[in-house]
């Protein structure tokens, strides 16, 4: 027997696809989760984090196919199991009651659709950055002189548009709410949930993924409120601070210059 | 007590079903449903109309043939019963009770309420026993079994095959009668030896027969009128995915 | 007709090893070339379904059930017997070999009941080998309790479900014979005639319940594991669809029938609580240990029981047994709680009942101990009657719940229409006139995996290698016909009375008349009163519906018309038997204290009934039962 016929042939081997791949996707989120939190941090952190990304090439690619085709495994699968299970009762009862499923698990389609049209969404602003035009997508310079993108200013910016946060809001609200059902079905898939940790599993899980929720909107409403501001002269119209030296210029025209500067010794 | 019926007909799975109303009238809240069921019986052969069929033996609880969907939960409103246990005093004076029969692909439809539970038995007849002799047993006593796992082994066994898990499940799954029936033998030491080939075997019955996928919900487990527990099914998959790979490897002793 | 036991030659312990060792044997090869019908597949047919293909026979395995799992040996509570020892508590198999037939008050075949305790050891092997969980001490070893009728702790057990686990067990073994190919299983098969070729059973006629389809299935023989016949009496522990058809088929093609009189009444049921009633439910007897039981003393006093004050009382058992009391035997029990509510002593709205009174043992107890022995019995009974227990006392009222008699069968298991075989409570052969509790999985099980195979061979070895008959042979035909003929009758009867209505008033006569309590007068009126409701069934059933499909009402036409013909002669037996003994009660033949009366002169004998035709009198014959290892004593509880 091969292993891909047990993970997409088997109706156990197909769970364990999903529980793998919601794994990986779990991992992913939950870095990506402490990626941003540098936020909170000099705008240089997170604009190093987010060059150092950039920088790694082909890795990066790597890393982008993997995740690609995680997703793709985790929705194909998933589609499959749904078509499959409409078959299995192909009329249904007149009148059915819910006894214990959780809404979470029972709207595991819907999250699923939201988050994916936000993952697209997502992509298309930061990654494409098609979604808002060239002065969405500012520069900047760190303090060793690297010029790199501001993914700082791009966030803060991003969030202060009320209906782009409120609709990250919603999509991270499912997507925790996705993982509330996930977290605890992927240990049950792979044979993990025993009844020592069961209950400690459930508890963990639901805690995860408040946390999680909590940890994206920790941003959100930092930006709204002002809490982080954006500090690139370039986008907000004036100097970051007063006895700045990182770029010795004090004025708009100066960051300009220096910008172009380094721009030119790159090239 | 009076109830108002709208009870699913259906000559055959060939043919189109639907509900017909009936009344039953002055019951006695001590009444078991299928007694009720009965009586309605006994009213429309006196008038000459075909009885409702349904499936029904030890009436006790045990044997696991009653299998109505009632008011849209698998042996009625009660938690832990079988249809045969669910009483009259469980619904109210001028309810409306729906009553529709276990309804999955897997399960076709005989007759109204009856339907056919064979892929069960299919499921059993693929790895659900230990291969010993009759005759060539060791003593009972040779192979010591802790309480726990004994007990643990029974918490599993005590499944009546009724399929109330299959009806309960959103996707007509059958996990939790088969990972009963796997994490019974799979637990005991006389099952070690067959353990592999057993989920394999009997998980691709159950695929074969057209059951759903888990999405752990676990309807099943609520439904269940023996209440086993959905903490098999973790057990069930784990042995899978171990047989799986061994048998990718084509592990061996040495 | 001379009714040849054939029982085997040696001391009474090595009866079965020498047979065994001396039988017959089919050749590996040729053991395909033999194929077996076995009809039912709970503990006795699952089992041999399960070992003969095992054994390389081509088998076919018959139920009416959807599943073979949902024979109703499946209901069966309290546990199994065997002889193993394993608490050093003195056990043996002559032990439990006396305890059977003492039981049964000498009215069992000692050859078969010793051979059932010797192997009664192996079952516990083989059912622990399946997987079985039995219940467990802490150290692992195998757990027991104690039962009626026994001064050791013999009886394994698996939680309150002994008999599903067994079943199940034996379901799993039959499941792997199917999976593997020697073993046919046809479910939603009902037979409904035997068919019998140059006086030599040779095949069945059955009707597929779902598609009303009729089938004929011919085999070198037919082996029958159907159960009892005590849903004759209508409300009975059995399953609602247990039946007597595929034994009294048989028994009308020439089988006789044993013993058909011998009832077990089971003392603590709950109560019937209305006309709508279907089912009886058993309480286990172990609650006798800690309840009182008690009738008012004043005829017709409808007080509820706490308002009776302790002085107006019957503790009844208490009173007439002061040694054991409570725990008098089942049918003292069952018989001295129907003279109670015969008084007008009775209690709950149908006056067929009497108390259950724990509250003696709460004040002495506590509460939590009760809960603890008893809380799963307590939640039943309030599932089923709505009443707490600890509050107020149970009513309980016996009921019929197994019988006795059966087929009559060698030792061998052949009835005497060579080629049928008959085993578990279908055969009548190892309780004698009572069977003690947990004995039942016992038998089912001894004879299903190690009796018939061992003994099967003897008759096979020498039916010779040919093809089986052909279905299209004139005995099938003719089969067919009569098959085709009754259900076409009930169907085009058309007639006023539901089915339902007959087997109701059946079951009132058998209760009244052949219940706990028999007596000549009452056996000759109900032999008279069965006789006209037949008549009047075959006049008067409406059977709705059509042949050829799910016809539930066509299916019980079928089996409450054999039981009309079977109810008399039960009552025939009871009253040709003119002694007490064990389930049969005759009120002509008791001590003056009330205790049962047996005639170990006129009547250490098997009565076996030849079936001579329809409305005709049956005959009766005997087998006598010599008792070289026990000795005649009269059964004391006071």
């Amino acid at each position: 027997m091969n292993i891909l016929h047990v993970l997409f042939k088997t109706s156990i081997g197909k769970k364990v696809a999903m529980a793998v791949t919601g794994f990986i996707l779990f991992g992913f989120v939950i870095g990506h989760l402490s990626g941003n939190l540098q936020i909170f941090a000099h705008p240089d952190k997170i604009n190093g984090y987010a060059h150092l990304l950039e920088s790694l090439g082909p890795a990066l690619w790597v890393i982008r196919l993997f995740l690609i085709v995680t997703v793709v495994v985790h929705i194909w699968v998933a589609v499959q199991l749904t078509f499959e299970n409409r078959a299995a009762r192909p009329d249904g009862y007149q009148k059915q009651i819910t006894l214990r499923a959780t809404l979470a698990s029972r709207y595991m389609r819907w999250s699923g659709f939201v988050v994916l049209a936000f993952i697209v969404y997502h992509i298309l602003h930061f990654t494409v950055r098609v979604t808002h035009g060239p002065g969405a997508y500012p520069m900047t310079v760190l303090a060793d002189g690297t010029v790199v993108r501001d993914v700082h200013s791009m966030m803060v910016l991003g969030f202060q548009n009320p209906l782009l946060a409120t609709c990250y809001l919603i999509s991270v609200g499912l997507l925790s709410w996705h993982l509330r059902h996930g977290l605890v079905s992927m240990f049950q898939s792979i044979g993990l949930r025993t009844r020592p940790w069961s209950r400690f599993l459930e508890r963990v899980s639901v805690i995860f993924c408040v946390l999680y929720f909590l940890g994206n909107a920790l941003i959100v409403v930092a930006a709204m409120t002002g809490q982080i501001r954006i500090q690139n002269p370039l986008v907000a119209g004036y100097a970051c601070r007063d006895a700045c030296d990182v770029c010795g210029a004090i004025n708009t025209e100066a960051i300009v210059e220096n910008v172009d500067v380094a721009k030119d010794n790159q090239s | 007590m009076n109830v108002k019926l709208r009870v699913w007909r259906q000559k055959n799975n060939d043919t189109e079903g639907g509900f017909e109303n009936y009344e039953a009238k002055d019951l006695n809240p001590n009444m078991s449903f299928l007694e009720m069921l009965d009586v309605v019986n006994e009213n429309l052969t006196d008038d000459g109309s075909d009885p409702i069929a349904f499936a029904y033996d030890c009436r006790e609880g045990i044997c696991g043939t009653c299998s109505c969907m009632i008011d849209g939960k698998p042996h009625g409103p009660e938690t832990g019963v079988a249809t045969c246990q669910t009483y009259m005093r469980s619904f109210k004076d001028g309810d409306t009770i729906t009553v529709e029969p276990f309804k999955a692909k897997a399960f076709p439809i005989v007759k109204d309420l009856v339907t056919d539970r064979e892929a069960f038995d299919k499921i059993q007849q693929a790895g659900g026993f230990v291969s010993v002799r009759t005759g060539a047993a060791p003593d009972a006593n040779a192979i010591p079994i802790g309480k726990d796992i004994a007990d643990l082994a029974m918490d599993a066994a005590a499944c009546i095959g009724c399929g109330a898990c299959v009806a309960a499940c959103k996707n007509s799954s059958a996990m939790l009668f088969v990972s009963a029936k796997a994490g019974q033998l799979n637990l005991l030491p006389q099952g070690q030896p067959e353990k592999d080939t057993r989920v394999l075997n009997m998980v691709a019955s159950m695929d074969e027969a057209g059951f759903g996928n888990c999405t752990n919900q676990y309807e099943c487990s609520a439904a269940c009128p023996k209440l086993i527990s959905e903490e098999f099914f973790s057990k069930l998959n784990r042995d899978y995915m171990k047989a799986s790979v061994k048998t990718l490897f084509k592990a061996k002793a040495l | 007709m001379i009714l040849d036991p054939k029982i085997p030659e040696g001391p009474l312990a090595d009866k079965w090893k020498n047979h065994v060792d001396h039988g017959k044997l089919v050749n590996p090869a040729n053991k395909r070339k033999y194929e077996i019908i076995i009809v039912g597949s709970g503990l006795a047919g699952a089992s041999a379904a399960a070992t003969l293909g095992e054994l390389g026979y081509s088998v076919k395995c018959f139920s009416f059930h959807d599943s073979p799992r949902r024979a109703h040996s499946i209901a069966a509570q309290g546990g199994i017997n065997a002889a193993k020892n394993y608490q050093n508590d003195g056990d043996s198999v002559y032990r439990l070999f006396y305890d059977t037939i003492k039981g049964g008050d000498y009215r069992s075949r000692e050859a078969n009941v010793h051979r059932l305790a010797e192997v009664s050891t192996n079952i516990i092997d083989q059912c622990v080998a399946q997987g079985v969980p039995f219940a467990r001490e802490y150290g692992g070893t195998l757990s027991n309790r104690s039962f009626g009728g026994a001064q050791v702790s013999r009886t394994f057990y698996a939680r309150g479900q002994t008999g599903q686990q067994l079943l199940l067990g034996a379901y799993s073994a039959l499941s792997r014979q199917i999976g593997l190919g020697t073993v046919e299983m046809f479910c939603n098969q009902e037979m409904l005639e035997l068919v019998v070729v140059n006086g030599e059973a040779k095949g069945i006629i059955t009707r597929n319940v779902n598609t009303g389809e009729i089938q004929r299935h011919s085999a070198h023989a037919v082996v029958l594991g159907t159960g009892g016949y005590g849903n004759v009496f209508n409300l009975s522990t059995y399953a609602r669809n247990s039946n007597a058809t595929a034994a009294w088929r048989a028994h009308r093609k020439g089988a006789t029938f044993a013993n058909p009189c011998y009832t077990q009444i089971h003392p603590t049921c709950i109560p019937v609580s209305g006309d709508y009633q279907s089912k009886l439910t058993l309480m286990s007897e172990s609650l006798r240990n800690d309840g009182r039981i008690w009738a008012p003393e004043k005829v017709g006093d409808k007080r509820p029981p706490n308002e009776i004050p302790e002085d107006e009382r019957d503790y009844y058992l208490e009173r007439k047994y002061p040694s054991f009391g409570n725990l008098a035997p089942r049918d003292i029990s069952s018989r001295a709680a129907k003279e109670a509510c015969d008084e007008g002593r009775g209690v709950g709205e149908t006056g067929l009942g009497v108390y259950l009174d724990f509250s003696d043992a709460i004040k002495r107890l506590g509460e939590d101990t009760i809960r603890e022995r008893y809380g799963n019995l307590f939640a039943i009974y309030k599932e089923i009657t709505n009443e707490s227990a600890y509050e107020t006392p149970m009513r309980i009222y016996p009921a019929v719940h197994y019988t006795m008699g059966g087929l009559w069968v060698d030792y061998n298991l052949m009835s005497n229409l060579p080629g049928l075989f008959v085993m578990g409570e279908a055969n009548f052969s190892d309780h004698g006139a009572n069977r003690l509790g947990a004995s039942a999985l016992m038998q089912g099980l001894a004879d299903g995996y190690f009796v018939l195979p061992n003994t099967l061979p003897h008759y096979l070895a020498d039916v010779p290698r040919e093809p089986a008959p052909s279905i299209d042979g004139p005995e099938f035909v003719a089969a067919e016909g009569e098959v085709m003929e009754r259900t076409g009758k009930f169907l085009n009867n058309n007639g006023t009375k539901s089915v339902k209505s007959f087997h109701k008033r059946l079951g009132e006569i058998m209760w009244n008349y052949c219940g706990m309590a028999r007596t000549k007068e009452g056996l000759e009126k109900a032999i008279e009163l069965i006789q006209q409701l037949r008549e009047e069934f075959w006049r008067d059933v409406r059977v709705p519906g059509e042949g050829k499909e799910l016809n539930q009402a066509l299916e019980q036409a079928g089996r409450v018309a054999d039981f009309l013909e079977l109810g008399e002669l039960m009552c025939r037996d009871a009253l040709a038997r003119e002694e007490s003994c064990g389930g049969h009660f005759r009120d002509e033949h008791q001590y003056p204290d009330g205790e049962a009366m047996r005639d170990d002169e006129a009547f250490a004998h098997v009565a076996a009934w030849e079936f001579k035709g329809e409305n005709e009198v049956p005959e009766r014959h005997v087998e006598p039962l010599d008792y070289e290892e026990t000795k005649f004593t009269t059964r004391s509880y006071k």
